[in-house]
């Protein structure tokens, strides 16, 4: 047997799924897609050139176009300035480029000030004009705020609201499930019908009905871990239900009752016997919560029962998206739309991915 | 299928069984919906004191600890919530000062139209999702398959008020007028005529297609996976060998099989399709309950939020109960077990 | 010319997988003629194609595709029937599955469909090929359940797959392949998932029922033993192709090809000495993508001959004792 033949037959599971897991080339795409969305959320205000929340006159901005010609000399890229101008007869206010104005774009610029990871303070943005100027490669909205930053920062909001709040899914879930699981009997009843309870409550009337209940006092933090545990509060009863059936089917299983035989401590079965056997399937039951959770946010948020201003998230921000007339103007508005749904079917593509990877019998 | 007595007892008792969990669940439910009504700081009265200051009225403290004594607001939880239970179980919700009605009329109005939405979608759901499901097992890879998954995934990966609100842009952008509502103004007010049947028949496709989109995408790809699985089993080869013809073949055995777990998640279906109708609602103006519960939530408007909950949760459990009787009906290993 | 009491001859049947990875040859130029009454057993190792072949016979070979050779049936009016040049969703091979070629499967447990009652499904293979209809049905049934030696026939009619044993199951299955009385009966493997003794009585069964109906049974194992129970003539494949082909006596007595005799060799006998350790085959199956050059089996063959059985594949010959055998090791005798 050549070398390759040899590890492939003695790799470990880890080894197996990631090999399964490349041949999914949508999967892997996806999960570049992933990577851009965590890096935008963690690098954060640097990526933005603009303060998220600085007013400006010049509403409804259309996007900044980026040029290289300017009278046709070539320059680096540049922007305009923008000005006011108004229709002579009918008065119509409206924003034209400034031909006046050359903004180059520079890159590494001291700009507005920020808190990153609310612990550094900074200014140093990854590009952006000099101080007097905007670049709205987003446009602007009706406050005359810069999409583009806002869009980043709000990427940052509702991408981590899915990874806390599916960390407390995880812990519910495996709390919940196992000892469901693992007691059985009357116990384990009890729990089963408080899950079907759970279920039983639509979804996003539960989310609201919760939603509306957080005081409008609290800080924007707590609010922000209120609406995670509100959504996990539905979540945990997916993840709950698979941990409590993969504990029974394993517990008699072929291979634990061996190990048993061979004199094998509980201990050492649960954890590199049973273990192994279900963690794959917990990764995608988790990876596939995810964007429900980020669909939940964002419908919380764009109904105004979520996260509030200032802060803001995709939800927050497609709220402006509400008045159809100011979207076929102003279509700029709708792109944190396109995130959602890019952001979602990426996170369900890595979890196929992962499921069919995980699967050791599947073709 | 020949039924013997034993058979049918069994069917009985797998009946009560899903009855008795049923209760046990809708008790579960209330203590949700109270919950809801006990979750804003303050009761009933502080809101209604607050909506007559607003007006410019107001009350003395005396009068409010009256008032507050004749509601039983000042006794314990547990004794508000059997109260509140028992009034629920007779019919009387409670009065939303959002309306300035009762809420069992309320409710009584929108309850007709909440069904209609709901059950027409769960139709369409099946009537698209099922066929266009096995054509994309039976056809794997095909350029109808890779279609039906697209819009499968589109359909999951995009919110419900997000869809609602792409529609109404482009009957916005197609005829210039916002396609709202389930009915044209001047018919609201009018008796059942051919006119006003036909006009809630135009309204009816967006509304529908919003609320059941994301539970078709599930449906078409738990159908397909599923009839994938059951298609490379060896009862289909046996079929097969007996002479029977494939189109024959394939109903009569794997997607028979393959639509056990389709019925059996109707139950959660209907729960998905509540939420699916609040959000639709909101966007759309349908005269459903769930834009009324988000409209009292909004307006702390307690006693018709939580109806709102109960009665949507009530229908749900009505769901799944049904779904679980059709699914021991239809699957043998089920009902003998 | 086949004899007037061939009932099936394949002809240099090739049966291919056009799959990602590459083409995978299952079948390959192999050549088998099924007579009349008579059962032949078909042996063979997990993977050589025995299963492919038969379901080619009834064209439910798909995904595979026949690529070549030729598939003859000859149904009781004499009359040639190609079932290769037949399409597989036509009217014609339907009404030849079951009614003249029936199948017993190997896995009881999942043979039948989940949802319906076994009495239901044996009762749709009657109805359909014009055995029995309306009211005689239900009594078709129970008798053909009978005949299979079912207990309680009625009580069984009523009953769903899963409420059965595997031998139940089994014999049911038997049941319902022969209650359209075919000419051919193909049995895959079907005691393989019995035990011991159910097996020995569906082998009994098997025996008594091709007596009494005077059918033909292709019966493919890969399980020696049972063979010799039940089987008039042996074929023996390997990668595709037959091997060897003799009557049971002969092929137990005096087994020719090199494969065939590491195969008896490995069975262990109770009126031998056990001392030693039983002799396995060394090597083991081909990838399908690695075909070996000449004769598929000379890279585990203790007696190939190098220059030869490597470079040049062996064409079937006949022997004095009336066995065929593919290997370059014999000679064609004298009067073939």
């Amino acid at each position: 047997m050549t070398d390759t033949a040899a590890s492939r037959h003695s790799a470990s599971q880890w080894q197996l799924m990631w090999a399964k897991f490349k041949d999914h080339k949508l999967a892997l795409v996806s999960l570049g897609v992933l990577g851009v969305f965590y890096s935008i959320a963690l690098l954060g205000p640097f990526l933005a050139p603009c303060d998220s929340w600085q007013t400006s006159r010049f509403t409804f901005a259309p996007p900044a176009r980026i040029h290289v010609f300017h009278n046709g000399r070539l320059m680096r890229p540049f922007v305009y300035g923008m000005k006011m101008t108004s229709d002579p007869r009918t008065f119509e206010r409206s924003i034209a480029p400034d031909k006046s104005t050359v903004l180059p774009v520079r890159f590494f610029v001291r700009g507005a000030e920020y808190e990153w990871l609310w612990l550094v303070r900074g200014n140093l943005h990854l590009f952006g004009v000099d101080s007097g100027g905007q670049i709205n490669l987003l446009g602007t909205d009706i406050l005359g705020r810069d999409c583009f930053s806002r869009d980043i920062v709000s990427t940052q909001i509702s991408v981590t609201v899915g990874l806390v709040g599916v960390f407390i899914t995880f812990v519910l879930g495996c709390l919940i499930g196992g000892v469901s699981g693992y007691y059985g009997g009357v116990v384990d009843n009890v729990l089963q019908r408080f899950m079907e309870f759970v279920t039983c409550l639509p979804t996003i009337p539960m989310w609201m009905a919760l939603g509306a209940a957080i005081p409008a006092q609290w800080s924007n933090l707590k609010v922000y871990f209120a609406i995670t545990v509100i959504l996990a509060l539905r979540s945990w009863t997916g993840l709950s239900r698979q941990v409590r059936s993969k504990l029974l089917q394993l517990r008699d299983e072929d291979y634990i009752i061996a190990a048993k035989v061979a004199g094998a401590s509980d201990s050492r079965i649960i954890l590199t016997h049973l273990l192994p056997g279900f963690a794959s399937y917990l990764i995608v039951s988790l990876t596939l919560e995810i964007p429900r959770m980020i669909l939940g946010e964002t419908t919380l948020s764009f109904f105004g029962l979520g996260l509030r201003p200032p802060t803001v998230s995709w939800g927050v921000l497609l709220q402006d998206a509400q008045n159809l007339a100011a979207i076929s103007v102003y279509p700029w508005l709708m792109f944190p739309a396109i995130m959602v749904v890019v952001c979602v079917l990426a996170f369900n593509f890595l979890g196929d991915g992962l499921r069919d990877a995980a699967d050791p019998y599947k073709e | 299928m020949a039924r013997n007595g034993q058979s049918g007892a069994l069917l009985l008792r797998y009946v009560l069984k899903r009855l008795l969990w049923a209760a046990v669940v809708l008790v579960l439910v209330s203590f949700f919906a109270f919950l809801v009504i006990q979750l804003p700081p303050g009761d009933f009265l502080d809101s209604y004191v607050e909506q007559l200051s607003r007006s410019g009225m107001g009350v003395d403290s005396a009068t409010l600890v009256a008032l507050r004594h004749a509601y039983g607001l000042d006794r314990p939880m547990v004794v508000q919530y059997w109260e509140w239970v028992t009034r629920f179980l007779h019919g009387d919700m409670g009065v939303s000062l959002l309306y300035v009605k009762k809420v069992n009329v309320i409710i009584l109005e929108r309850l007709p139209w909440t069904l209609l939405v709901t059950t027409s979608s769960m139709l369409l759901m099946y009537a698209i999702s099922i066929p266009v499901g096995i054509y994309a097992a039976r056809r794997q890879y095909s350029l109808g398959d890779f279609a039906a998954s697209l819009v499968g995934f589109v359909g999951m990966a995009t919110p419900g008020f997000l869809l609602a609100l792409v529609m109404m842009w482009l009957a916005y952008l197609a005829f210039g007028v916002s396609l709202g509502g389930l009915q044209s103004p001047q018919f609201m007010q009018q008796a059942w005529s051919w006119a006003k049947l036909k006009d809630l028949l135009w309204h009816l496709p967006v509304p529908l297609f919003v609320v059941a989109i994301a539970g078709m995408a599930n449906l078409i790809r738990t159908m397909r996976a599923t009839l994938l699985d059951e298609l490379g089993k060896p009862y289909v080869t046996t079929a097969r060998a007996k002479g029977l013809k494939e189109g024959v073949l394939i109903w009569r055995y794997p997607v028979r099989a393959a639509l056990n777990p389709i019925i059996s998640s109707g139950g959660w279906l209907l729960a998905e399709l509540f939420s699916g109708e609040t959000v639709a609602g909101i966007v759309l103006g349908l005269p459903t309950i769930g834009p009324v519960m988000y409209r009292a939530l909004l307006a702390e408007d307690m006693y018709l939020a939580a109806s709102c909950v109960m009665v949507m949760s009530v229908l749900t459990v009505i769901g799944f109960l049904v779904s679980d009787i059709v699914l021991a009906f239809t699957d043998p290993r089920i009902r003998l077990s | 010319m086949p004899a007037t009491d061939t009932i099936l001859d394949i002809q240099a049947l090739t049966i291919r997988f056009h799959t990602r990875q590459g083409l995978v040859s299952a079948v390959d130029g192999l050549d088998l003629a099924l007579r009349r009454c008579c059962v032949l057993g078909l042996v063979g190792e997990s993977g050589c194609g025995k299963t492919v072949m038969s379901h080619a016979l009834i064209r439910i070979e798909a995904p595979g595709r026949i690529e070549g050779g030729r598939i003859s049936f000859f149904g009781r009016d004499g009359a040639a029937v190609m079932l290769d040049a037949l399409d597989p969703g036509g009217s014609t091979i339907r009404r030849i599955r079951w009614k003249e070629i029936a199948m017993v499967f190997q896995e009881p447990m999942t043979s039948f469909g989940p949802q319906h009652t076994i009495g239901a499904q044996i009762g749709e293979a009657m109805a359909l090929h014009g055995i029995a209809s309306g009211r005689a049905l239900q009594s078709a049934v129970v008798a053909s359940l009978q005949s299979v030696g079912m207990p309680r026939p009625e009580q069984t009619a009523r009953q769903y797959p899963h409420q059965l044993s595997g031998g139940m199951r089994q014999r049911a299955m038997i049941a319902m392949a022969l209650s359209c009385h075919p000419n051919i009966l193909i049995a895959d493997e079907p005691t393989t998932a019995l035990d011991v003794s159910t097996e020995s009585q569906i082998l009994e069964l098997l025996r008594e029922r091709q007596a009494e109906l005077g059918m033909s049974i292709l019966y493919i194992s890969h399980n020696l033993g049972v063979v010799a129970q039940i089987a008039h003539e042996v074929a023996v494949m390997y990668l595709g192709r037959i091997v060897e082909r003799a009557p049971v006596g002969v092929l137990f007595a005096s087994p020719k090809h090199p494969y065939t005799r590491a195969l008896l060799r490995s069975i262990p006998r109770v009126d031998r000495d056990c001392s030693g350790s039983i002799e396995g085959l060394s090597g083991n199956i081909p990838e399908p993508f690695a075909r070996p050059a000449g004769c598929s089996f000379h890279p585990r063959c203790p007696d190939r001959l190098v220059g030869i059985c490597d470079q040049v594949a062996p064409a079937l010959r006949r022997m004095d004792d009336g066995s065929e055998v593919c290997c370059h090791l014999y000679r064609e005798c004298a009067h073939g």
